[in-house]
């Protein structure tokens, strides 16, 4: 892993507190002031977005998003809940730029496009826009770590969507990672949208204990180790050769219909969405491989597309399934 | 006279960004600017057209629900089938917890910092753990600020902000109990996304909205579950959003007469029935008197949009070539009209038109509220006005929705089966939380040859048409006071009154092949 674990970690001690206070600390307030500053500073953008990451970030229970930003982050700017707006907001960004600031976590929502700044601004900076790719290098380089949230930040997804009449897409949408190339190595949390576990887990992780382990798709292995398919809760009627003719029925496995569990890196079966109230593949939906670098081209292929199995036939399914594309995990 | 710019307007989904002339202390013109664009059009072309329903969801994380719930009536228009029972009412109960969901989001956790004084909470003496952890956290951050002039900001995302006179609310106790609302909100508005996901499988971007109904099938266990969840989200409701709406609307009486329009349009919401004829709130439009809605009537014009495609389109028939560098225009969103009208979509909206097509539920509460001010209807008319109709509409929804759990058939089929046309054309017409969205797919050689939608903030954040006649935020954003041009929180008052959002207005285009072609400035 090229990211720095120790430049991260720094932020977290109480020597910073000392370095950001050069002037006296009043007595009283010493606790207090390293309680507040031992918080990591986050700074939120959002690219070619739907904001559904941040809406499932508020979803987030134990801890719930009020304890996470009072105790464990600070939150400098996020469009969608801020405070601020106009150009107070846009001061918080120039401010880190101007003040070429270093302790800050860079988190994107979005892709990012690359043929006009036009495709998406934030804010104004002397009365012309700024487009988001600008902020997105001018912080991306000083920022303690980068994470991308979201499958559109990740790999590009939708917005980097292919036509499939006119080959590339229309704004150059690409990952950050793309824009931060040699520059900074960038942690991924995908999903369309990611659970609020993976997005506040992985921040804490990466606070408390450091770096988790990722894998080739700079995803912690401890959210997208494993395929859909093997933690699903139809797993047994895959084996029982049972296949469902229909979305949405209750007895069997959804594989004939589409779904994407066997190419997806994903534990919602088991870790459930909204605080276990359902999951993509209980409810008779399939799995859409949302958190996949090939969402949602998946070749030519698209995303429902009806298949045929039969009991134990695993070289059809591969033979069908995703392989030779990024994304494929279980046929990889 | 000067020029103001709330570049970017947060707390609102996505990238609008407002232009004003001020002069003598008032707003003398006004432009909504859409920042952002992403081409969903040519994303879809040639695609699946059951893909549709989980792309066109991707346009918004804010109104994912009611995106799926137009493209899956897009889709059984086109596919020429009906949900089932079952699936009807699904849907409803999908969209009623989202809408709920929304509208409580809207208020407490994107419009009211406009109004309520979070450093109040210094002066908090009560018990509650989560609020005292507030307070102790916003006293820390505002010492440290104070130690620490080089820190990026602190308290965020509460601070900074707008800062001037009279700004935000006085008394103590009202902030501080908006303060509290905020917090329990967060967890409730959560609450009403379980909801969703209990049908909908998960929320945002509900997965089982598809096209002849759901794929949940509703058992006794998940509707069981569903009012649990339901009887505290209204008890919030009732008890909380209701009485802060009223609490803010007393404090800040001006905004009954200011962010005024007085064009509406309602598409109908909460199907009763599953041919689409009767509703819980009704179809129509108001322009000073009650006409018979069209969606014939509905165009898009594009001279001030940055799109060198043909104007005055009907949505089935539209084309969008994207033109960064246009001469004149300013925005990348259209400017819909009705009949050569622009209109203003939404809650108020569906109350307006409800109340004037004799809808007794909405008659008893909207008199209810307006007995309150001793105003009559013209008053809510208003930024005021707005936030109200949200309120009530959120009551109605969750006193409704108990009554549509009743009527599930339990283990009975949520959806019809489907099958894909060889060509076919397709209507999808719902209400969002923030008002009317309108889906339309041409089916070719079984492909998608074309999908357009039409969603509230483009009807309301629209620029001017092709005879310059303003979008609804900028005419109402005309005549409104403005103290302080560094800090124009007035006018944010009046678009956020709007709820928009933006990732849903700027989404269209149709294919070109020359747009590798764009000139970059």
């Amino acid at each position: 892993m090229a990211l720095n674990r120790r430049e991260f970690l720094k932020i977290m001690g109480g020597t910073t507190a000392a370095l950001a206070f050069p002037g006296v600390i009043f007595q009283g307030c010493k606790k207090a002031l390293e309680k507040a500053s031992a918080r990591t500073n986050v700074i939120w953008l959002e690219g070619l977005s739907c904001s559904g990451c941040s809406v499932s970030l508020l979803n987030k229970l134990h801890p719930d998003i009020v304890s996470v930003i009072t105790e464990h982050i600070s939150l400098n700017y996020q469009g969608v809940v801020m405070a601020g707006t106009g150009s107070v907001a846009t001061k918080v960004l120039e401010d880190a730029v101007a003040k070429d600031r270093k302790d800050f976590v860079l988190i994107v929502e979005g892709a990012i496009p690359t043929k006009s700044d036009v495709f998406c601004t934030l804010g104004e900076v002397h009365e012309k826009a700024v487009g988001v790719k600008k902020w997105v290098e001018q912080l991306g380089k000083n920022a303690v770590a980068v994470v991308s949230i979201g499958t559109c930040s990740a790999y590009g997804g939708i917005p980097a969507g292919k036509s499939p009449i006119y080959g590339a897409n229309q704004t150059g949408a690409v990952p950050v990672s793309e824009i931060l190339k040699g520059v900074k190595t960038v942690l991924n949390i995908p999903g369309c949208p990611p659970h609020p576990d993976w997005m506040i887990g992985t921040l804490l992780h990466v606070l408390l204990k450091g770096m988790p382990e990722l894998d080739e798709y700079n995803r912690p292995v401890m959210y997208y180790g494993k395929t859909v398919h093997e933690h699903c809760e139809r797993l047994n009627y895959y084996k029982r050769g049972i296949f469902a003719s229909q979305w949405g029925e209750a007895d069997g496995c959804l594989y004939n219909l589409g779904c994407l569990g066997m190419d997806s890196g994903c534990d919602i079966p088991v870790r459930k969405w909204n605080n276990g109230a359902n999951s993509c593949t209980e409810c008779g939906s399939g799995c859409i491989g949302c958190t996949e670098a090939a969402f949602p081209d998946y070749g030519k292929r698209g995303i429902y597309q009806k298949l045929q199995a039969n009991r134990g036939d695993d070289k059809q399914i591969a033979g069908n399934s995703t392989k030779g594309l990024k994304g494929g995990i279980i046929n990889g | 006279m000067a020029k103001v710019y709330i570049d970017p307007l947060t707390r609102i989904e996505g990238h609008l960004s407002i232009e004003m002339d001020v002069q003598n202390g008032k707003v003398v013109d006004a432009k909504c600017r859409g920042d952002m664009f992403r081409g969903y059009e040519t994303i879809l072309q040639g695609r699946n057209p059951v893909d549709a329903n989980q792309i066109v969801m991707r346009i918004c994380g804010v109104c994912p629900v009611s995106h799926g719930e137009a493209s899956s009536r897009c889709l059984d228009d086109a596919f020429k089938i009906k949900p089932t029972k079952n699936g009807r009412i699904l849907r409803n109960l999908i969209l009623g917890a989202n809408t709920v969901q929304s509208h409580i989001l809207h208020f407490y956790h994107l419009a009211a910092l406009d109004f309520v004084d979070i450093t109040a909470i210094l002066q908090y003496k009560g018990s509650v753990s989560s609020l005292l952890k507030l307070k102790d956290w916003v006293k820390n951050d505002i010492e440290v600020k104070k130690g620490r002039p080089d820190e990026i900001t602190s308290a965020g995302p509460f601070l900074p902000r707008y800062e001037g006179n009279d700004f935000y609310i006085k008394d103590v106790d009202t902030n501080i109990s908006a303060i509290a609302g905020y917090v329990q909100a967060l967890d409730i508005r959560q609450k009403a996304h379980q909801m969703v996901a209990l049908f909908g499988g998960r929320a945002p971007h509900p997965i089982a909205l598809v096209p002849g109904g759901v794929t949940t099938v509703p058992t006794s266990g998940k509707i069981k579950e569903f009012k649990k969840l339901l009887k505290e989200v209204d008890k919030f409701v009732n008890e909380t959003y209701v009485p802060h709406v009223i609490a803010v609307a007393k404090a800040y009486p001006d905004y009954f007469k200011l962010g005024q329009y007085t064009k509406f349009m309602s598409y109908g919401v909460y199907d009763k029935d599953e041919d689409r004829k009767t509703f819980m709130f009704e179809q129509g439009i108001f322009d000073g008197k009650l006409e018979k809605f069209d969606s014939k009537k509905i165009r898009e014009q594009v001279k001030y949009a940055r799109y060198r495609s043909g104007s005055n389109l009907h949505p089935l028939k539209g084309e969008t070539i994207a033109d960064p560098n246009k001469g004149g225009a300013y925005t990348w969103v259209k400017a819909p009209r009705y009949d050569d009208r622009p209109m203003e979509v939404g809650a108020l909206a569906r109350m307006v038109i409800a109340y004037n097509s004799g809808n007794e539920l909405v008659k008893k509460e909207l008199d209810g509220v307006l007995k309150i001010f001793n105003s009559e209807l013209p008053v809510v008319l208003s930024a005021l006005g707005r936030h109200a109709s949200r309120a009530i509409e959120a009551k109605m929804i969750s006193a409704e929705m108990k009554k549509w759990l009743d009527e599930l058939e339990v283990g009975k089929n949520p959806r019809n089966p489907y099958s894909i046309p060889d060509s076919s054309e397709g209507e999808g017409l719902v209400e969002a939380a923030r008002g009317g969205l309108g889906h339309w797919i041409d089916i070719k050689k079984g492909k998608i040859a074309n999908y357009q939608a039409v969603v509230p903030t483009t009807w309301f954040c629209s620029p001017k048409d092709d005879r310059d006649v303003k979008g609804p935020v900028e005419q109402a954003l005309i005549g409104t006071p403005i103290s302080d041009n560094l800090n124009p929180i007035e006018a944010a008052r009046i678009v956020r009154s709007f709820d928009p959002c933006l990732a849903c207005a700027i989404h269209v285009v149709e294919g070109d092949r020359e747009i590798g072609k764009f000139r970059v400035c």
